[in-house]
């Protein structure tokens, strides 16, 4: 220690000095834990959020526009915190859950009526779970329709893509957990979608040659059927693989937000947000004590370059609120709905008589209302167009106009409220039609299913909204617009298609203006 | 490729026997519990039919006369043609071997042509 600070420590002896460094080491642990001291300045503050392990990828500073509500509504934040609720109610269930056929039925029985407050913790995982891809997808709407996938933040829009796929895949690998009748004939439908590259391999006449249908079902499943080693290597996926690739997605995610100067902003939103108010933190304090900003190398425009901090406000206690906020809501959300509305259980799992109607999780029946017409178009063309369209949109639009304003952009919100128009209506009448009067097997029976494959619904709508998106970019000679045009029309379709899958679809998946319409079976 | 698979997969057995009742008529379908197969016996002889859909694999139930695949709705006449919906194919017709009187042995992973039924 300092000697010669402590005279009379030294006079006394070791002793003295020890009992004295005892009654010290609150204060001196609390100096040590905050590394210059703690975070009680703007200064230190700042200080603290760049140098502590956990915060070093979050802003230091951010914009006053990042900062209001409209600019992105909390989205990113909430599904982070939705994700951080099911890590921890997931390593909960992992002490009771087992992972072996009907083993793993009686072992949720368990966690819901036995385990104490089993039943809660299911249900808020379930929830949190939901939540998550929810609001994963309208994070997704968000960034689209304020124009922030655009430089320098393309590659950030693609890692986002990878986190929506992962995203997709715990909630599907999770379904199959529980073992009950539910689970098992949403995997079976899951994996024969995988298996459904058969339909064009079979009518090229090349399946025993090129079986990749069979070989992508197979590795699924870990065997031709349905069983153990299928729950294993679902399991596997679910609590370790996946959330690994979340992770790690995840920090890049973020990192990536950092080193492409914060989130997407209009370039006048300096001009736009005018002077500071009075009541504001104090905005930018004198002599920062490292000008990290200016020293790290970044590509493209960043929060200091060409401009000066002052619209500026640190992270810490600003962000630190408003995020803790939103981890609060989200929270209270799940133990809120968890109260309400128990995740479901049904008879444990018979392979000999499927559930009626066998329907999957509310996000993906959308996909099984266009896997009705074909299951290779429903299951894997459409979703690979789309997914290859959204990963395009950064790379193909490299316009500038509206950034960081929601919906900018050439044609704006006129633009946005017709393709809604347009996109409801076409897919309307393409559901209502083939609901309807049926499609080509029933007129023809003996038509070629790689005809069928290539001409359904599905790729109808997928070919109409297509052709749309074209006009849009001749129209207003743009391809911000028909980004506008063909993302609206997509969003229309997947809101349609899955009301309808969830509503009125039926047993037989037969169409029914009601459940309670039901037949009795 | 044998990369992927195992040198043994977990799997039961699909060869398993199944005795036919006495009074069994003709387009009248026998489904032996938890198999997904429906047989049938007719003058000319009798044929296994899988009752796995073609579409996504779901079990078809036998009602009016044909099959009818609960999850998308596809539809398949009694000798496994598809009538509507979904399936792309034909449901498989399996191999039977008469074994005496009127029991039989169905192998589920052997198909054989459709219209191949075994003279009992």
């Amino acid at each position: 220690m300092n000697d010669e600070a402590e005279p009379s420590a030294k006079q006394a002896g070791a002793l003295r000095r020890f009992g004295h460094n005892l009654r010290a080491t609150p204060a001196a642990l609390r100096e040590s834990l905050f590394r210059g001291g703690p975070p009680t300045t703007d200064r230190s503050r700042s200080s603290f959020v760049f140098g502590n392990f956990f915060l070093h990828i979050h802003a230091v500073r951010v914009h006053r526009w990042v900062m209001r509500w409209a600019s992105t509504w909390g989205l990113g934040v909430m599904a982070l915190s939705a994700f951080f609720v099911t890590l921890g109610t997931g390593i909960l269930l992992m002490f009771y859950y087992k992972p072996y056929p009907e083993v793993a039925y009686e072992s949720i029985k368990d966690i819901h009526f036995v385990v104490p407050t089993g039943q809660l913790i299911r249900n808020i995982h379930r929830w949190a779970a939901q939540l998550m891809v929810f609001v994963v997808l309208l994070h997704m709407a968000r960034v689209f329709y304020t124009a922030a996938y655009r430089a320098p933040r393309e590659f950030n829009w693609v890692i986002g893509m990878g986190l929506l796929v992962v995203t997709l895949g715990l909630s599907f690998t999770g379904y199959l957990l529980p073992w009950d009748q539910l689970a098992y004939w949403a995997i079976t439908i899951g994996a024969n979608i995988a298996q459904s590259p058969r339909e064009v391999t079979d009518a090229l006449g090349i399946t025993q040659y090129f079986d990749i249908g069979g070989l992508q079902r197979f590795i699924l499943l870990g065997s031709d059927e349905i069983g153990e080693e299928a729950l294993i290597r679902f399991y596997l996926l679910h609590v370790m693989i996946l959330p690994l690739a979340l992770a790690v997605l995840l920090g890049v995610h973020f990192w990536r937000i950092r080193k492409d100067g914060g989130l997407a902003r209009p370039a006048d939103a300096d001009q736009r947000l005018g002077p500071v108010p009075e009541s504001t933190y104090p905005v930018f304090t004198a002599a920062p004590q490292k000008t990290y900003q200016l020293a790290a190398i970044v590509r493209g425009r960043t929060a200091a370059v060409g401009e000066g901090p002052e619209n500026t406000v640190p992270a810490m206690p600003h962000l630190f609120y408003a995020e803790a906020g939103i981890f609060m809501l989200t929270l209270l959300i799940c133990v809120a709905l968890s109260l309400v509305s128990d995740a479901p259980l049904k008879e444990l799992a018979n392979p000999s008589v499927p559930e009626n109607p066998a329907k999957a999780p509310w996000y993906f029946l959308g996909l099984q209302e266009l896997v009705s017409y074909s299951a290779f178009a429903g299951g894997i063309g459409i979703p690979m167009i789309v997914i290859l369209g959204l990963l395009l949109i950064p790379y193909l639009d490299r316009e500038t106009q509206g950034t960081g304003e929601w919906f900018g952009g050439p044609g704006g919100v006129p633009l946005v409220l017709r393709s809604v128009a347009f996109g409801l209506a076409v897919v309307v009448s393409v559901e209502f039609f083939a609901i309807r009067f049926g499609w080509i097997r029933e007129w023809w029976p003996a038509a070629p299913q790689i005809f069928i494959t290539f001409l359904n619904p599905g790729t109808l709508l997928t070919l109409i909204y297509a052709v749309y998106s074209v006009w849009c970019v001749r129209r207003y000679d743009s391809t911000r617009a028909g980004a506008l045009g063909l993302f609206t029309c997509f969003l229309c379709g997947f809101v349609v298609l899955t009301i309808v899958g969830v509503h009125f679809r039926g047993p037989n998946w037969g169409f029914y203006w009601s459940p309670a319409d039901w037949p009795l079976h | 490729m044998r990369l992927p698979r195992a040198a043994v997969v977990p799997s039961p057995s699909h060869k398993f026997r199944v005795t036919l009742p006495q009074g069994l008529g003709p387009d009248e379908p026998f489904i032996p519990a938890g198999r997904p197969i429906a047989m049938f016996r007719d003058a000319e002889g009798v044929y296994a039919v899988s009752t796995v859909c073609t579409h996504l694999g779901c079990i078809v139930k036998a009602e009016n006369g044909g099959f009818d695949c609960p999850c998308h709705g596809s539809r398949f006449a009694s000798d496994g043609s598809v009538v509507k919906g979904p399936a792309p194919k034909t449901l498989p017709w399996l191999s039977v071997s008469a074994v005496s009187g009127d029991t039989f042995v169905v192998d589920e992973s052997a198909t054989v042509p459709a219209g191949k039924k075994v003279a009992v």
